[in-house]
């Protein structure tokens, strides 16, 4: 079905230069955005860049996934394809070969991040115009689209590129523009700029880490590129700048994951950015960090070494763990909607973190599977409470409550995403946990299935919470009218709201994108 | 205050400054074969001006280069070296690749040389622009409590 974009939609050029194209759109948008002096232009020019992205991501899925059918197809048509075996597109970057040059290296696992960003992007910025014309100032709204535009440049670029310091700078530059467009907050409530300046704090220190492991393996072996730390790396296991590299690079990246404990930037961070932004990086910013971490984990070290073993064993999944019940804990007890949801990410980080710890194919695409998942239906969520920030100005348990009375449709596409988050069946949060619970029994880790269990019940507990002021609690405010999100708003959030359903009732697609990501990297029924 | 204050610092600044920015240009057109280029070069440009705002004031130095123009500075920059790269795509190489800018016969560095000197081109504007965009935002920062309120 993706590949007849590849022969029928996508021009020759579009095709063979898809992955640079992907970054480079939108970063050349933003840059074209300092000049438009209208918040409006900027908005529309950066649904066109998203877009653009899109369209490059769904080519690259296409070639990635691409049968040889497609293949002859491309070739006799001429197109080159920089795919070098099937299910691996690597696009050297001016010419220069790799593992010199640096490279633009795809495949499925990459493919499916890429296109979940992209999706996000699209979907996220046309939401974005009635809640960022409220939040931030007019003069501010083009500088304000170019940051978000620089941001999914940079997430982008960390998922598609196959060399460990490019995807360093491509880390700070989504990070950079992160901190910005939290700080944007400020208008709205002050809170913003220590929370940014936390973020910034953090997010520094952890990219500090990661660079230094990078250095650390630069040490070791003399190449920067990841497919030929694959190689190199194995004869080097024993190394101990390699391990040294290795737990850098986890602590940096998991910070940026927001691995508990190191997750203290998240909650302040999501709950005090504008609105737009929360639903954005809540969707994606962890997300593009996990995905880096999941790259590491198994393309550059492989499972096969005995101290990531060690460290899947004692370090992430017990951390995993602790994140899913202590941050679920937290969440039950704030009486801020934004940052219930904010502490339930950091929790549902945890749930990825246990499915990648279990180190099988099936615990990877579970825990890849989950991360989608997560990604509709929190973006769902931070779109409905954006709808309420908007129209009601306020983001506590009692400003919700009633809201189910006075905006039904707002409401009710936030109450799928929230049985979603909980894991309710027909929905995608229970095809994602059922198949992590699978891995964690066919890996013998009962216990672990029980916690997931357990977080669920506290999920069950934190969601209703909100549920309850919205649907069966009396309006805090009687004279609050009949009001609900402007349409523009409604339908993005409508859309993630029934990719949420769905996903739970026929998760073939997204099942299959996991599946073959977790293939990629760990190698069919390898690592069984 | 006296407008005589610092007399020895503004005249010698008023030679500095003029042989500063000739230096940073130095450095640019140098970075092709030598140490140096568009970083360091766009940093020393950015100090001429600073050392402008420090002497003779921020409020004269937004009038000689007001944020507006260093913004899109750092904006062109960019544009400029994220442009050669889509020039190449043009030119039939990949991004960024030099070598397909010009159309110039096997084993000929004109499209290297045009590339690099682009490209740092980019790199000045870039580094100029943004130093000196962060240096106005700290220096014209408006204390939001005034002394007298404490």
């Amino acid at each position: 079905m993706i590949e007849s974009i590849l022969t029928y939609l996508a021009p020759g050029w579009a095709v063979t230069h898809a992955a640079p194209l992907l970054v480079v759109v939108p970063m050349i948008t933003a840059t074209l955005l300092v000049f438009v002096p209208s918040g409006r232009l900027a908005w529309l020019a950066s649904i066109l860049a998203s877009l653009a992205s899109l369209f490059f991501a769904l080519v690259l899925l296409g070639l990635v996934q691409a049968d040889t059918a497609t293949w002859t197809a491309l070739s006799t048509a001429g197109v080159e394809t920089n795919l070098t075996e099937p299910g691996l597109v690597s696009y050297a970057l001016g010419g220069w070969m790799p593992p010199a040059g640096i490279e633009f290296r795809v495949d499925a696992l990459n493919a499916m991040i890429l296109l979940l960003v992209a999706f996000i992007g699209v979907l996220a910025s046309i939401f974005s115009w009635p809640t960022v014309n409220a939040e931030v100032r007019s003069e501010k709204q083009n500088l304000f689209y170019a940051a978000y535009l620089v941001c999914l440049a940079g997430l982008a670029g960390v998922a598609i590129t196959g060399d460990a310091f490019n995807l360093f700078v491509f880390l700070e530059i989504s990070s950079i523009s992160t901190y910005v467009l939290v700080a944007l907050g400020a208008g709205r409530d002050r809170r913003a700029l220590p929370a940014a300046f936390n973020y910034l704090v953090m997010g520094t220190i952890g990219a500090t880490f990661y660079v230094i492991g990078v250095g650390f393996l630069f040490a070791a072996t003399g190449t920067l590129n990841m497919a030929d730390y694959t190689v190199m790396l194995p004869e080097l296991a024993g190394n101990r700048a390699v391990q040294a590299g290795f737990a850098f690079i986890i602590i940096g990246l998991g910070l940026k994951a927001a691995m508990w404990p190191l997750h203290q930037w998240l909650p302040n961070a999501y709950a005090y950015a504008p609105s737009f932004v929360t639903t954005f990086l809540a969707a994606t910013a962890t997300k593009v960090a996990l995905y880096a971490l999941i790259r590491f984990l198994f393309t550059v070290f492989s499972p096969a070494y005995s101290f990531e073993m060690a460290s899947f064993e004692w370090l992430i999944a017990p951390l995993a763990i602790a994140a899913m019940v202590a941050c679920s804990f937290q969440a039950v007890f704030q009486t801020d909607v934004r940052r219930t949801l904010a502490y339930s990410s950091v929790a549902q980080v945890g749930y990825m973190l246990l499915g990648v710890s279990l180190a099988t194919a099936l615990g990877v695409s579970a825990g890849l599977l989950h991360l989608v998942n997560h990604a509709l239906m929190k973006g769902g969520l931070f779109m409905a409470v954006a709808g309420v920030v908007l129209t009601y100005q306020g983001t506590t348990l009692r400003d919700f409550a009633g809201l189910g009375r006075s905006a039904p449709w707002t409401m009710t596409a936030f109450a799928i995403c929230a049985l979603s988050l909980i894991g309710v069946p027909l929905t995608a949060g229970f095809q994602s946990k059922i198949m992590l619970l699978q891995a964690a029994f066919d890996s013998g880790w009962w216990w672990a299935a029980c916690v997931i269990v357990f977080s669920s019940v506290l999920a069950v507990i934190y969601m209703g919470r909100i549920l309850e002021a919205v649907f069966f609690k009396a309006p805090e405010n009687p004279r609050k009218v009949r009001k609900e999100a402007p349409m523009l708003l409604l339908i993005p959030l409508w859309v993630m709201a029934l990719a949420n359903l769905w996903i739970g009732l026929d998760a073939s697609f997204p099942y299959g994108l996991a599946q073959s990501a977790a293939d990629a990297v760990i190698g069919a029924g390898g690592g069984q | 205050m006296n407008p005589d204050h610092h007399i020895i610092l503004r005249v010698v600044s008023k030679t500095l400054i003029p042989l500063i920015t000739l230096y940073a240009f130095y450095v640019q057109f140098h970075g092709d074969y030598s140490p140096g280029g568009g970083f360091q070069a766009g940093v020393i440009f950015a100090v001429g001006v600073i050392l402008y705002a420090l002497i003779f004031g921020v409020s004269s130095a937004l009038r000689m280069v007001p944020p507006m123009f260093t913004r899109g500075l750092a904006a062109t920059g960019v544009l400029l070296y994220a442009g050669v790269g889509i020039w190449a795509l043009f030119g039939g190489g990949n991004f960024l690749d030099y070598s397909a800018l010009v159309d110039e016969p096997e084993g000929g560095h004109l499209g290297q040389h045009i590339g690099i000197i682009v490209i740092e081109l980019g790199v000045l504007f870039g580094v100029a622009g943004s130093m000196l965009t962060i240096f106005y935002a700290f220096a014209g920062r408006v204390a939001e409590i005034s002394d007298e309120q404490w």
